[in-house]
């Protein structure tokens, strides 16, 4: 029989789901966030009460079987909320908890080659953001920048800008998701800010003053450095799909 | 600053240093501990043209102002063109405000000739010593090596730059007496013979003495030009195997001729360029260093050409198929690596996998394999083989006719062969 788990959305309540399913000794299961549910009438629902407890076992027993580095890329994965990839990841944790040896890396078994394609393209999506980020250099010397990427990977972000940028304030901002990151030369910290204040006319006027003459000379560059006997439209859109290029200072 | 006119340095420079095809960043191992800026080690392409070639650095040229007169180069001394030169401190400006904003990884500064090999080198070294010593900067510095510098001053370079350069021009001598007779192969030689053995003292030395200073820790590369001469593949791709093996050269970029000026020794004008050829050149550069291949497998005197309608490896395949099929649950990963349509990556995801139990075409879809090639090379745990007893060409037909080349469309000379 199937049975669908409803749960909060947090790592800890998908955790739980797991204790459950092993406790109720649940075979057939699909689960849901909270917000998606919609009753079907003859479907049996548990709902899941996120429990610190019953997730800090479940993770106790992930931590046995899998190094470190396995256990944060299963994070980042939640964490970057795929649409309907819960069920890969339980049906990941259990392969896991049910095999007597390490099958992280057996790429046969359905679950941990989607697992795999999942990281791959979270580390897609956070390799882009560190090459399209642009920042744009404020009145009061932080240089700011706004990105809108296709799954949740600002948290992942803060290290490779942190180690770039020491010596310069900065701000990454996730327009989709409504939170950004802020190093303010000595650590990191998320913020939100109200954009629903600031007119975007008035926008211009935070910048420096040199802002606008390196923003030209980039564009110019940008059209120096292109060779049209070599045109190839199609290679181009590959690399840089169009969804980016609001953000991109040379495509604007 | 005057804006108009260093944007109009910006573009006259940018222009011209843009045929120079190297744009890596990756490579060297310059952490940020200075809390200064930036750090060189990740290798980001932080923008694309619109032909598609990736933009790293921030690739221009000191000067284009030069002294010699290159057939093949928009540079050349009898070339009527714009003439500029930036400052140090513009080049310094540039490259800071610039990587601030992350639009680069760096810088890559090349030159025309000023006066003599010294008096250019001397000032790209000023730059990059500006750089790293004033704005404690850690980003990624290429320098072209001027061919003719001193020691003295090639040695300075490598104390600051990431990686440094010595372009070839020409695959072979012949064809660079032919379209640069005041250029001398012997001084590109010299200067990389004397780099690759400060590199490996330097090395040793790091060993010892952990304090000791990186020296060019991202190594050295080179470039050809490819199609102004009438080499073969064979000829090109034996001169970068000997300065691979004999110079530790960590890449050779295969730069597919731009017709720019009309010379009775080139290629005419409306030649279009080599693009495709310049591709296989690069996937078997690919084989040659990450898949075991010799050099001699790829091209030999009976194929000086690499086919333009396959890839490299499909092409050896075909020429070797008393080699397979081979058991992708049985055979030795160097063996995995050799089948056309099987990728590093998928080499070695098979080969992990397979110790959870064996696979089939399915899974091996999966994994990433390309089975509109590799399918007639290999077997797997699945009763259907494809190869059946086709021959080489049957096997070329099938594969041809169900993919089509991303190129075709781009080449009008590839159309032309059909």
């Amino acid at each position: 029989m199937m049975t669908t788990l409803v749960y909060d959305g947090s790592f800890e309540g998908l955790l739980t789901a797991v204790f459950e399913i092993y406790e109720h000794k649940l075979q057939q299961v699909k689960i849901q966030k909270w917000e998606w549910l919609s009753t079907a009438l003859f479907e049996d629902v548990i709902k899941i009460v996120t429990d610190q407890n019953r997730a800090g076992r479940v993770l106790q027993g992930l931590q046995q079987r899998l190094a470190t580095a396995s256990m944060q890329r299963l994070y980042a994965i939640h964490m970057a909320g795929f649409d309907g990839e819960d069920a890969t990841i339980i049906g990941y944790i259990r392969y896991i908890f049910d095999s007597k040896i390490n099958v992280e890396e057996d790429y046969g078994n359905k679950y941990v080659l989607r697992m795999a394609e999942l990281l791959r393209m979270i580390r897609r999506e956070k390799h882009r953001m560190e090459a399209f980020i642009r920042f744009q250099k404020l009145q009061d010397e932080t240089f700011y920048s706004a990105i809108e990427p296709d799954f949740n990977v600002l948290p992942l972000l803060g290290k490779h800008f942190k180690n770039r940028y020491t010596d310069q304030k900065w701000i990454i901002y996730d327009m989709r998701r409504n939170y950004g990151l802020y190093y303010n030369l000595h650590e990191l910290e998320f913020i939100t800010l109200d954009f629903s204040t600031a007119r975007p006319d008035n926008v211009i006027s935070t910048y420096t003053e040199d802002e606008g003459l390196y923003q030209n000379l980039w564009k110019n560059y940008f059209n120096s450095v292109n060779i049209p006997a070599r045109k190839n439209t199609k290679l181009h859109m590959r690399h840089i799909p169009k969804r980016y290029w609001r953000f991109l200072t040379e495509k604007i | 600053m005057d804006e108009k006119r260093i944007i109009e340095k910006l573009n006259i420079l940018a222009d011209a240093a843009k045929y120079d095809v190297s744009c890596a960043s990756s490579g060297s191992k310059r952490k940020n501990e200075n809390k200064g800026l930036g750090n060189a080690s990740n290798g980001i392409c932080h923008t694309y043209t619109e032909d598609g070639r990736c933009v790293s650095l921030l690739k221009i040229l000191l000067t284009n102002h030069c002294i010699f007169d290159c057939a093949y180069c928009v540079s050349r001394s009898s070339n009527d063109i714009k003439r500029a030169a930036f400052t140090v401190q513009e080049v310094v400006d540039l490259t800071i405000n610039f990587y601030r904003r992350n639009y680069i990884e760096g810088l890559f500064l090349s030159s025309g000739i000023f006066k003599d090999a010294d008096f250019t080198m001397e000032r790209l070294v000023r730059v990059a010593k500006k750089l790293r010593t004033e704005h404690k900067f850690n980003g990624y510095i290429h320098l072209k090596s001027i061919p003719g510098a001193s020691d003295e001053l090639m040695r300075e370079a490598g104390l600051y730059a990431d990686r440094l350069s010595v372009n070839l021009e020409m695959p072979t001598e012949e064809g660079l007496k032919l379209l640069a007779p005041e250029k001398n192969r012997q001084d590109m030689i010299q200067p990389m013979g004397f780099l690759k053995n400060e590199i490996i003292l330097r090395t040793e030395e790091k060993t010892l003495f952990k304090k000791a200073p990186i020296f060019a820790p991202a190594g050295q590369s080179t470039q050809v030009i490819v199609g102004a001469t009438p080499e073969t593949d064979h000829q090109v791709l034996h001169t970068a195997n000997h300065f691979y093996k004999n110079f530790n050269l960590k890449r050779v970029y295969y730069s597919g001729y731009v017709p720019v000026i009309s010379d009775k020794r080139l290629p005419d004008l409306h030649t279009s360029v080599p693009m495709v050829r310049e591709n296989r050149l690069y996937q078997a550069d690919w084989l040659m260093r990450f898949y075991g291949f010799q050099v001699n497998e790829i091209v030999n005197g009976q194929n000086p050409h690499l086919d333009l309608d396959i890839d490299p490896k499909l092409s050896w395949g075909l020429r070797n198929l008393h080699v397979f099929p081979i058991d992708i649950n049985k055979a030795d990963l160097q063996l995995i690596l050799r089948v056309p349509g099987i990728g590093l990556q998928s080499a070695h995801k098979i080969v992990s996998a397979r110790l959870f139990g064996r696979l089939n075409w399915d899974q091996l879809k999966k994994i990433g394999v390309a089975l509109n090639r590799a399918k007639y090379f290999i077997t797997c745990h699945s009763p259907q083989f494809e190869k059946r007893d086709l021959t080489g060409t049957a096997i070329k037909q099938y594969i041809l006719s169900q993919s089509q080349s991303k190129y075709l469309k781009n080449s009008v000379t590839q159309l032309n062969l059909f």
